[in-house]
């Protein structure tokens, strides 16, 4: 992951056209909510404002027609671009923006499809264009319409959703912002007046707005997760602490290894963290011992864990140095210790990992 | 917890820097509450001379703060009494996390907070995920400041609701520069330390998980008690997986300075899996008044960390720390012992013999987690 060392001229000169690039394209902002009516399209509508009162040229180029009423308030203020028209149907009008060159643009649901016949099939393909051509966008996306997320967001909202926009796109965007307002939680709770102002989806339930909510919570910190070793990657910085808890569960043919697996996977679940298992590569292992190893990696499998197979003479150097490129935080070994085999194996590699590990946790499980 | 039926709800507005916009949201719902015809008032309000914000105040109704001179200076604090007397139904507090001055009533303005809930007063609150007590050692292994406002995490957990206010660091950035947070020496001063990049897009991420985190243990206790009303009377098999499973974690504290780090994150993790968490100190004799004075007093600072975490701790008698700290386990059904991992230099070069090797060797059966040093 992390390449250590210096830069050679080729990945300088990569650096160079990538920041040539960077400063010519327009940057893109997107706020992410977890539902409608969380307030998206006014916080984007605010943000334009702002913009304005420090002298940027703000134009909208897409907006939602039922906003609140602060919202409405706000758009009175804004210059609009007319909506064009494709075989009748009334959308975004790309070149009448392209034309009007603004500094910012404002496209209010980036997973809108456009009608058939239209430059691009997908409304975030139009503000792809509007980006390339150094034009700023603002824009807005709800959960539910990004692509990853759709299918378990359909496990709660039981809604199916057609328009979507892809993970990466939210990823490559230079800033996101998430919108969390909480639901309204007045339903439950009966008349209390730090709650009565929700303006939560009528048609999902607290229970639903709240499940929503920590998934797109989730989404935002892997897409700043993400943003975060970009900017370390880019400024070569290495990563000595995660602000996620990834959990490495080492497995060996000896291992009772199952139940490692099973807990590496609670424990990634709760902490809303990364899982991986690995096994040090053995030359001198028996066709036994493979298979062993072979149904813990088909448990590690079923838990959707991420398997990596490691090589070097120090099993503990090789499982240490995997747990720092990968920003690990705890590392789950098994006791393998039974009396005689104490000297043998406790007084090197358990021992030595121990040692070893310094900033990372080690949890020795019984074997 | 007060048995009053009307216990206040507290509302937290999470942050991750200052400027972040944490004041101007807060303050953007009382205005939202006040037009609905709620009566609130700022019970305290800390507008750091930001333009914006102190404009967001207008037309809220202020409770003049309570005058405490402290070594010749005049300080503001939150007059509690005032707004008891007052009875709003929804109070404004900023900077949850804030250390009262010395002669205050309540060390901590989270402890003033719950006076006002006790009485049945709403309150809206602002703090960073910085003031986390179980994050502090993360915090300072990314950041270098050791956070010393800090608020245990039970405190936030009790909150009604957790809002994450989002600003993306490089916005920050530009605010930051352009005057808007801090004085422009100030603002230098801080994006040479606090207000680094890549400082500021780790703590986001750490703030967006720690809502995620108070959203998840919030609709999971929904779940259980909805579960609850549907079981029954049915007793015995009703518990939830959750509960059959439950964990147990046990914490060694010792003199050692590691002992504070080791508590935190005993105590995060055991939150984490929902698990119960205990911490036992192990001495000769039994008797902390035994002991070298130097040493009592930093095992009963310890002690006393762990009780502000509410974890009860006990003082166990036992000539050999690794057999005692094991037994005491077993028998309290511990599936997790936290101890720290020993300094380098202490690590003795007779192998097997160290404390962490014999609790290893010993816990045959339970799992044992080695902490590791925070250090950067």
């Amino acid at each position: 992951m992390s390449t250590k060392g210096r830069p050679d001229p080729e990945q300088l000169l990569r650096q160079l056209q990538a920041e040539e690039q960077y400063y010519r394209r327009g940057r893109l902002k997107i706020f992410l909510g977890y539902a409608g009516g969380v307030g998206k399209s006014f916080r984007m509508l605010d943000e334009a404002r702002r913009r304005r009162e420090r002298g940027e040229d703000v134009v909208v180029g897409a907006i939602q027609p039922k906003a609140s009423r602060e919202a409405d308030a706000l758009l009175q203020r804004m210059l609009v671009i007319p909506q064009g028209s494709v075989g009748g149907v009334p959308t975004m009008d790309v070149e009448a923006i392209l034309r009007r060159r603004p500094q910012v643009c404002l496209v209010d649901g980036l997973a809108y499809d456009n009608p058939p016949g239209s430059a691009h099939p997908k409304r975030w393909q139009d503000v792809e264009h509007l980006l390339t051509a150094g034009i700023s966008v603002v824009a807005t996306v709800n959960l539910q319409h990004i692509e990853e997320r759709r299918e378990q967001v359909e496990r709660i909202t039981h809604k199916h959703v057609t328009e979507t926009v892809p993970e990466s796109f939210l990823r490559n965007a230079d800033e996101i912002e998430i919108v969390d307002a909480p639901p309204d939680f007045a339903l439950q709770r009966g008349p209390n007046p730090l709650f009565v102002n929700g303006t939560g989806s009528p048609a999902l339930s607290p229970q639903q707005l709240s499940e929503l909510r920590e998934i797109a919570l989730l989404l935002a910190a892997d897409v700043v997760d993400f943003q975060l070793e970009a900017y370390l990657a880019r400024h070569g910085i290495q990563q000595l602490w995660g602000t996620c808890e990834r959990f490495l569960v080492c497995v060996s043919p000896h291992a009772e290894a199952a139940k490692m697996i099973a807990s590496g996977r609670r424990n990634a679940d709760r902490f809303h963290g990364d899982l991986f298992v690995a096994y040090v590569n053995r030359p001198d292992a028996t066709p036994e011992e493979r298979s062993v190893l072979e149904r813990n990696l088909e448990e590690a499998r079923g838990v959707n864990a991420r398997i990596e197979a490691l090589d070097g003479d120090d099993p503990a150097d090789a499982i240490i140095e995997f747990a720092r490129a990968h920003g690990v935080t705890q590392i789950f070994v098994a006791n393998l210790l039974k009396s005689s085999l104490w000297d043998r194996i406790f007084g090197q590699p358990l021992d030595h990992l121990i040692r070893a590990a310094e900033n990372i946790d080690v949890r020795v499980f019984p074997a | 917890m007060s048995d009053s039926p009307h216990r206040g709800t507290l509302k937290i507005f999470l942050g991750y820097a200052a400027g972040v916009g944490k004041t101007y949201q807060m303050l953007d719902e009382a205005h939202k509450l006040k037009g609905e015809g709620v009566d609130v008032v700022l019970g305290y309000f800390e507008p750091h001379g930001r333009k914006d914000t102190i404009t967001k105040a207008e037309g809220l109704e202020v409770i003049p703060r309570r005058k405490v001179d402290y070594r010749g200076a005049e300080f503001g604090e939150t007059d509690v009494a005032a707004i008891l007397q007052r009875r709003p139904q929804v109070c404004v507090i900023d900077e949850f996390a804030h250390t009262n001055i010395p002669g205050s009533e309540h060390s901590k303005r989270w402890q003033d907070v719950h006076v006002l809930l006790d009485a049945g007063i709403n309150v809206l609150t602002t703090m960073n995920v910085q003031h986390l007590e179980s994050l502090n050692d993360q915090v300072w292994q990314f950041t270098g400041i050791r956070v010393r406002e800090t608020i245990p995490d039970w405190v936030v957990k009790q909150a009604d609701e957790v809002v994450m206010v989002d600003l993306p660091p490089q916005a920050l950035l530009n605010r930051l520069m352009r005057g808007v947070v801090y004085t422009p020496e100030k603002a230098q001063q801080a994006m040479e330390n606090f207000f680094k990049e890549s400082t500021l897009v780790a703590l986001r991420e750490l703030a967006i998980r720690q809502t995620a985190h108070e959203v998840d243990v919030r609709h999971t206790v929904q779940d259980e008690t909805q579960g609850a009303e549907t079981s029954g009377d049915d007793h015995g098999s009703a518990a939830s997986p959750r509960t059959r499973s439950r964990e147990c974690i046990l914490i060694l504290i010792t003199e050692d300075p590691s002992s504070a780090a080791l508590i935190r994150r005993g105590k995060r993790v055991a939150d984490y899996l929902q698990a119960e968490c205990l911490a036992v100190c192990i001495l000769r004799d039994g008797n902390l008044q035994n002991i070298a004075a130097a040493q009592r007093e930093t095992v009963e600072k310890h002690m006393k960390f762990a009780r502000n975490l509410q974890i009860e701790p006990s003082v166990l008698q036992g000539d050999d720390v690794a057999q005692t700290l094991v037994e005491f386990a077993r028998s309290h059904r511990v599936t997790q012992i936290f101890i720290a991992r020993p300094q380098q230099q202490k690590w003795p070069l007779a192998l097997g013999r160290g404390l962490v090797e014999r609790v290893v060797r010993l816990a045959h059966d339970i799992q044992v987690t080695i902490v590791a040093e925070r250090r950067r």
